[in-house]
């Protein structure tokens, strides 16, 4: 088996003026599923498009098993791509969809139908073998467009926000399809979505994009419980981080961070040496997310703090209730009891778990 | 008319409307029908309130009913064909069966007359030559050139779209003046250019074989743009993304085009042939003007040849009959091709 790991060195992508991707720099291993995730625009899909090799690249270089392909054709990148509106040929069958690349390359009949075979029965489409892409649904179609992929057995598969098109329900199941595919094939994947739930649930490593550039690489844990930045803190996670105008202070030889006039809270003692040298004069955000802001108990653990306020909205969900209040003006989430009595309108007791806060900076947006 | 009752019109037509395709184009068309049957419909509604379940109640169910309504809808078209085309065509059937003087019913003698004529069969020959070459050349050239334009980035595109347009555009009994100024033998800008050469002088119209050839270049000249607008217009409702696909899967640009423009286009290629085959068929301008059949009527095809047996030498019955038999040979290539489109549309 080749070795398919993919790298990009200081890749730029510059449309007359813009500079759509801004130089990037990433290595994504044999057998590894890279998600590239961001908002419209940030550019991942034209890196993704690069080393497809459907967009020149204006600088850098791009290497597939260790061979710079920049002025290589897609054809003999030894790729596969699904596309988000699935880009079937409206004019072929689902068999000839999948084995068109292999018959281009003049692959034996029988090697032929042997793969299409395997690749739809690895996709439960054995039966729509024979249909038009017309006489298919939305997940249908989706399959197919994987199997097109399988059968070639590329060196690495590309995923252009492939289910976007699908409705939420389909999206979860086709999300676990893809998860299970990669499981079996093992192929170096790179996929594109804007949504962080598949990336998270989908990827071995996510890659967080803005502007054109790399946020942060990590893993979905490391992600979620380790941000690098404010936009990786907001964008990870749902509902999103809550970012709380701060600043410290020093109350009898402890180090205490103040949110309102009314509040402020003790740090526990591993973060309050790690903030011990910031200045005290900074702008600072807190960032906590909705779950470490839940019900108050009657023994809270050290580092957990309670504070009084009144709930402007609750969302039930079932297994949670969210509640929504200010701070000062600033819109706050929080995630409580279903039976812990919260009301619209009704003052509400919680707590905040301040050993999984973070501190950010809150004009370079950097976490401290 | 109040707005739940115009909902419930809306309502009405739904079971309708499930062939029509969502387009903007098609859905504001639709809006508008919609809004000229409200009356009927609303009624309908009115009466489907009052006694339920619903049922088939005579003449203003038939009206509501969307078949009729868009019989109605196309009646003065049906009616204007009828007057325009199908009077003339019976009219020149019983023509065609009367004698020179037009006095006496003579059945088919007047067909049997022809086929023993050595210039019937020649123009028989000449009009499959004419139409077939002219049609082959147009499309080609009209492929060909659909995607160089459809490689021009935006403004540069539409200006050439317009340029290229223009022999379309230009009355074909004007344009083809100038052609014939063209190929005159002597003084002529071609034969003028061809001397520096050493070349020529051609006699483009003096000579059975390029008389042929330069009825049919004006033809495809006059005809080409046709096919580049109908081709320019197939080729950008590919999706780019079937090229993409294509290109990933390993295809070269000709297997691009072979495998993926082509049996997109297929529909369209189908009808613009059959509509160009017919016009190109029954073409009278060109021939009438360059060569008016000559020499010796070997580039008369069956509109000029009807028009210079009938009216020229006044025997009309006989010209209807030649004009005739054009015919039944369109009508197999229209069965042809449009057998083909309707299963295509089908599947696609």
């Amino acid at each position: 088996m080749l070795m398919a790991d993919v790298s990009l060195r200081k890749v730029i992508k510059r449309y007359d003026d813009v500079e759509a991707v801004r130089g990037i720099d990433l290595d994504i291993a044999d057998h590894e599923f890279i998600v590239l995730v961001g908002p419209s625009g940030c550019g991942k899909s034209t890196t993704l498009r690069m080393i497809a090799g459907l967009e020149d690249i204006s600088d850098g270089d791009i290497m597939i098993g260790g061979d710079v392909v920049n002025d290589v054709p897609p054809k003999d990148r030894d790729i596969a791509m699904v596309f988000q509106n699935y880009a079937l040929y409206p004019h072929m069958t689902v068999a000839e969809n999948m084995s068109f690349g292999l018959r281009l390359k003049h692959y034996p009949k029988a090697e032929i139908k042997a793969r299409v075979t395997e690749a739809a029965r690895l996709l439960d489409i054995t039966d729509l073998i024979d249909r038009k892409p017309k006489q298919l649904s939305g997940g249908q179609r989706q399959r197919v467009a994987m199997g097109r992929a399988i059968v070639r057995n590329p060196k690495v598969f590309l995923f252009d926000e492939p289910l976007s098109n699908l409705d939420a329900k389909l999206r979860v199941q086709m999300r676990i399809e893809i998860k299970k595919v990669h499981q079996k094939v093992r192929t170096t994947t790179v996929y594109v979505t804007h949504d962080q739930v598949e990336a998270m649930t989908l990827a071995d490593r996510v890659v967080v994009m803005n502007k054109g550039r790399i946020e942060q690489i990590g893993t979905p844990n490391e992600l979620y419980h380790k941000p690098a930045t404010r936009f990786v803190a907001g964008f990870i996670g749902s509902p999103a981080m809550n970012f709380i105008p701060c600043r410290l202070e020093d109350a009898g030889g402890t180090l205490q961070i103040r949110l309102t006039d009314r509040i402020a809270f003790a740090l526990p003692s591993a973060r309050a040496a790690r903030y011990n040298a910031l200045p005290r004069t900074d702008k600072l955000l807190l960032g906590i997310r909705p779950e470490h802001l839940t019900e108050s108990h009657a023994h809270l653990g050290s580092g957990v703090e309670s504070f009084d306020t009144v709930l402007d909205v609750t969302e039930p969900m079932g297994m949670e209730t969210l509640v929504y209040f200010g701070l000062d003006g600033t819109p706050v989430c929080g995630r409580v009891d279903p039976n812990a009595g919260a009301k619209d309108g009704a003052p509400m007791r919680l707590a905040m778990d301040l050993n999984n806060m973070h501190l950010l900076n809150e004009e370079t947006g950097a976490v401290l | 008319m109040p707005p739940g009752m115009s909902r419930q019109g809306a309502l009405a037509l739904r079971p309708h409307d499930k062939g029509v395709d969502r387009s903007p184009a098609s859905s504001f068309i639709f809006r508008q029908k919609a809004h000229s049957m409200a009356d009927v419909v609303v009624q309908q509604g009115r009466l489907v309130r009052n006694a339920r379940p619903r049922k088939a109640s005579g003449l203003r169910n038939m009206l509501g009913r969307k078949s009729t309504v868009a019989f109605f809808l196309t009646l003065p078209l049906i009616l204007l064909i009828a007057l325009l085309v199908l009077y003339p065509a019976f009219f020149s059937l019983y023509l065609a069966t009367l004698n020179k003087a037009m006095t006496k019913f003579v059945g088919l003698g007047n067909f049997t007359f022809l086929f023993k004529r050595e210039t019937f069969w020649m123009v028989v020959k000449q009009s499959c030559i004419f139409a077939v070459t002219a049609v082959v050349f147009k499309a080609l050239i009209g492929f060909i050139v659909a995607h160089f334009v459809h490689n021009i980035p935006g403004k540069k595109q539409r200006k050439w779209r317009g340029m290229l347009l223009v022999p379309w555009v230009i009355p074909p009994a004007m344009s083809t003046l100038a052609w014939l100024w063209l190929f005159d033998p002597s003084y002529s800008a071609f034969n003028y250019t061809l001397s520096f050469f050493g070349v020529g002088p051609i006699p483009w119209l003096g000579e059975t074989f390029w008389a042929r050839f330069s009825v049919i270049l004006v033809n495809v000249w006059y005809g080409a743009p046709f096919f580049l607008i109908m081709y320019l217009a197939a080729l950008k409702s590919v999706p780019d993304q079937l090229y993409e696909a294509a290109a990933i899967d390993g295809a070269n640009w000709w297997q691009k085009i072979w495998y993926i423009t082509l049996p997109m286009m297929r529909n369209i290629i189908a009808i613009t042939t059959l509509f160009s085959l017919i016009v190109t068929f029954a073409n009278f301008d060109i021939v009438r003007i360059l060569t008016s059949g000559g020499p010796l009527d070997t580039t008369h095809l069956f509109a000029t040849w009807a028009f210079q047996v009938g009216i020229q030498s006044s025997d009309i019955p006989l010209g209807a009959c030649v004009s005739l038999f054009m015919v039944p040979i369109l009508a197999v290539a229209a069965i042809f091709i449009l057998r083909d489109v309707s299963k295509r549309g089908n599947e696609a």
